[in-house]
C-alpha cells in the first residue's frame, strides 16, 4: 500500500494528476469508502486492503468531466467494466492514468459475522503486505480468528482473473483466488421444479426494500436517465407494493444490463439484504454463452454486445422449453 | 372465493406486427377460420417494438399467457427488427422460466402475411396449452385479479 502511495504522491507532484481515486478508511476497520484525493497531506488517509470491494471503474464516468487527469486504481475484475464503460463512450480514456493494483480476494464482512464473530473493534491480516492466510479479529467479546478464503466474498471464489484488461502501470502482486464455476449456482437453479425456483425467488427477492444499491453500484447500469427514475414506471423510487413488483424490478435491472454484465459482482457486494442478485446477471450470461458464443464484457473494446447482434441462424425462443 | 364454481377463462395477450403476423390475423379472418376470443391481440409496428417490460406488465395485469408474433426471420419489414426480437425474447423466456413461471406461457410465432391457417393453428394451440396450465397465479399483482 505504501508503494501506492507514494506513487499517487509523486504523480500529483509532477503535475501528472490532478487528483487520486482511491479508497480511505471508514469508521470501522471494514468499511473503506471510494474517495478523491487532491493532495499529498490527504492522501494520509490513503486505504487499500482486502475490505477494498467497491468497483471504482463508474466514479470515472464523473471524473471524465473533470478538468484534468485522475489516477485511478483498479483491480484486476474492475477494469473489465472500465473497458466495457470505454466502449460505451462513457468514459475518456485520456481523463484516466490507471494504476492496476494487485488483488489476493477481497473479503466480506457479512461472511464473517455469519461465522459468529460480532462486536469487531480491529481486523489484522487484511493489509495485503504479508501473505494473508488468516484474519486475527479483535472483538469486545475476545480475541477470534477466521482463514482468509473463507471470509472472502463469492465472487472471488470464482475470479475471472488477475490480469488487468487495460492499465498505464501495476503495482502489487495478486494471488489467484478461483476455486469454483460461476455457473455452478445457476445450473443448481435451473434444475430444480418450477415450485422450487419460484418459491426460491420469493423467498430472496421478498427481502428487498427497493434502496437502489445494486442500481447505484453497478457500473453497466450507467444511464443518464433510468427507466427506474421515471414517474410513469410502475415501481419508481418507491418501495414494492406486491410480490409481482419485486420480481419485476429485479428482471429489469439485470436485462437492461444483459450482454454488458462484466460479473463484477458488485450488485450482491452492496446489497444491504445480502440478496444474491449476481444469480440474475449470471443466468444472461450463461444463455448467451451456451446459445450465442461465449462472451466476456469488458474483456475488449471492439466486439458488438450479444443483444445489438445477431445471426440469421440464432436459436429460437422455443429453446428455453426443450432445454428443460 | 367463489372462484370454484367459475369457469376458468382464460387472458392472453397476443403482439402482432404490422406488416406479416396482424395481416395474418385479417386474412384468418377473412378465411373464416377460428381461433378463441380468449386471445387479445395489440398491433406494434415491428417485434422489435416489443420491450421486455411489455410482456411483464401483461403478466402484471392478468394475463395468463403472451404470445409474440412477428414476420419471419429474414422477412422483417424493417430488414432486423425480428432478430434482434428474437434474442431479446429468447433471454426473457428464459429469465421467466429461472424464475419459475411456466415456459409454456410465453410463446413466440413466425406469421407472414398469407399464413391464416398458420395463425389460426398457433392460437387454438397456445389457449388450450393456457387451459392446460391453469391461471397464472405467480407473476400477477393481486390488485388486477377479479
Amino acid at each position: 500500500m505504501q508503494e501506492l502511495v507514494n506513487r499517487a504522491k509523486e504523480l500529483l507532484a509532477d503535475g501528472t494528476v490532478a487528483r487520486v481515486l482511491g479508497w480511505k478508511a471508514g469508521d470501522l476497520p471494514y468499511n473503506p469508502e471510494p474517495a478523491y484525493f487532491e493532495t499529498a497531506e490527504a492522501l494520509e488517509d490513503f486505504v487499500y486492503n482486502g475490505f477494498c470491494g467497491a468497483n471504482l471503474s463508474k466514479y470515472m464516468i464523473e471524473a471524465s468531466k473533470l478538468e484534468g487527469k485522475t489516477m485511478v486504481c483498479l483491480k484486476p475484475c474492475d477494469t473489465y467494466s472500465f473497458n466495457q464503460l470505454l466502449k460505451e463512450h462513457r468514459v475518456d480514456r485520456e481523463k484516466a492514468y490507471i494504476v492496476g493494483v494487485g488483488c489476493k480476494g477481497k473479503l466480506d464482512i457479512e461472511k464473517i459475522r455469519g461465522k459468529g464473530i460480532k462486536g469487531i473493534e480491529l481486523i489484522e491480516g487484511a493489509e495485503l503486505t504479508e501473505e494473508a492466510e488468516i484474519l486475527k479479529i479483535q472483538t469486545i467479546y475476545g480475541d477470534k480468528t477466521c482463514a482468509y478464503a473463507d471470509a472472502m466474498l463469492e465472487r472471488c471464489h470464482v475470479c475471472k482473473g488477475k490480469e488487468h484488461m487495460v492499465y498505464d502501470e501495476l503495482i502489487g502482486d495478486s494471488k489467484e483466488t478461483k476455486d469454483g464455476d460461476r455457473f455452478d449456482e445457476v445450473a443448481r437453479i435451473e434444475a430444480m421444479s418450477p415450485e422450487e425456483k419460484f418459491a426460491f425467488f420469493q423467498n430472496e427477492l421478498s427481502k428487498c426494500i427497493r434502496c437502489n444499491a445494486c442500481r447505484n453500484a453497478c457500473p453497466a447500469c450507467s444511464c443518464r436517465k433510468c427507466v427506474f427514475d421515471s414517474t410513469k414506471f410502475d415501481s419508481a423510487q418507491k418501495a414494492n407494493a406486491d410480490s409481482f413488483e419485486e420480481k419485476m424490478f429485479h428482471i429489469i435491472r439485470a436485462f437492461h444490463v444483459a450482454g454488458r454484465c462484466t460479473d463484477c459482482g458488485e450488485c450482491s457486494r452492496v446489497c444491504p439484504q445480502g440478496i444474491p442478485l449476481h444469480l440474475f446477471n449470471r443466468k444472461f450470461i450463461k444463455d448467451i454463452d451456451e446459445l450465442y458464443g461465449e462472451y466476456q464484457a469488458g474483456a475488449d473494446t471492439e466486439s458488438k454486445a450479444p443483444l445489438t447482434n445477431y445471426t440469421f441462424e440464432d436459436a429460437e425462443p422455443s429453446i428455453v422449453g426443450k432445454r428443460g | 372465493m367463489s372462484l370454484e364454481n367459475k369457469e376458468f377463462k382464460p387472458k392472453i395477450v397476443a403482439f402482432c406486427c404490422n406488416w406479416c403476423s396482424y395481416a395474418g390475423a385479417d386474412l384468418a379472418g377473412s378465411s373464416r377460420l377460428t381461433y378463441p376470443a380468449d386471445v387479445k391481440i395489440i398491433r406494434v409496428p415491428c417485434s422489435c417494438r416489443v420491450n421486455p417490460m411489455f410482456i411483464l406488465r401483461a403478466f402484471e395485469k392478468g394475463a395468463d399467457g403472451v404470445i409474440m408474433c412477428g414476420c419471419h426471420p429474414g422477412d422483417c419489414h424493417y430488414s432486423t427488427g425480428n432478430f434482434y426480437a428474437r434474442r431479446r425474447m429468447t433471454l426473457l423466456f428464459s429469465m421467466l422460466d429461472y424464475i419459475g413461471v411456466e415456459n409454456g406461457r410465453t410463446r413466440v410465432e413466425w406469421v407472414s402475411a398469407a399464413e391464416g391457417v398458420k395463425f389460426s393453428d398457433t392460437m387454438n394451440s397456445f389457449v388450450e396449452k393456457i387451459y392446460s396450465l391453469g391461471e397464472n397465479v405467480r407473476l400477477g399483482d393481486l390488485r388486477c385479479k377479479n
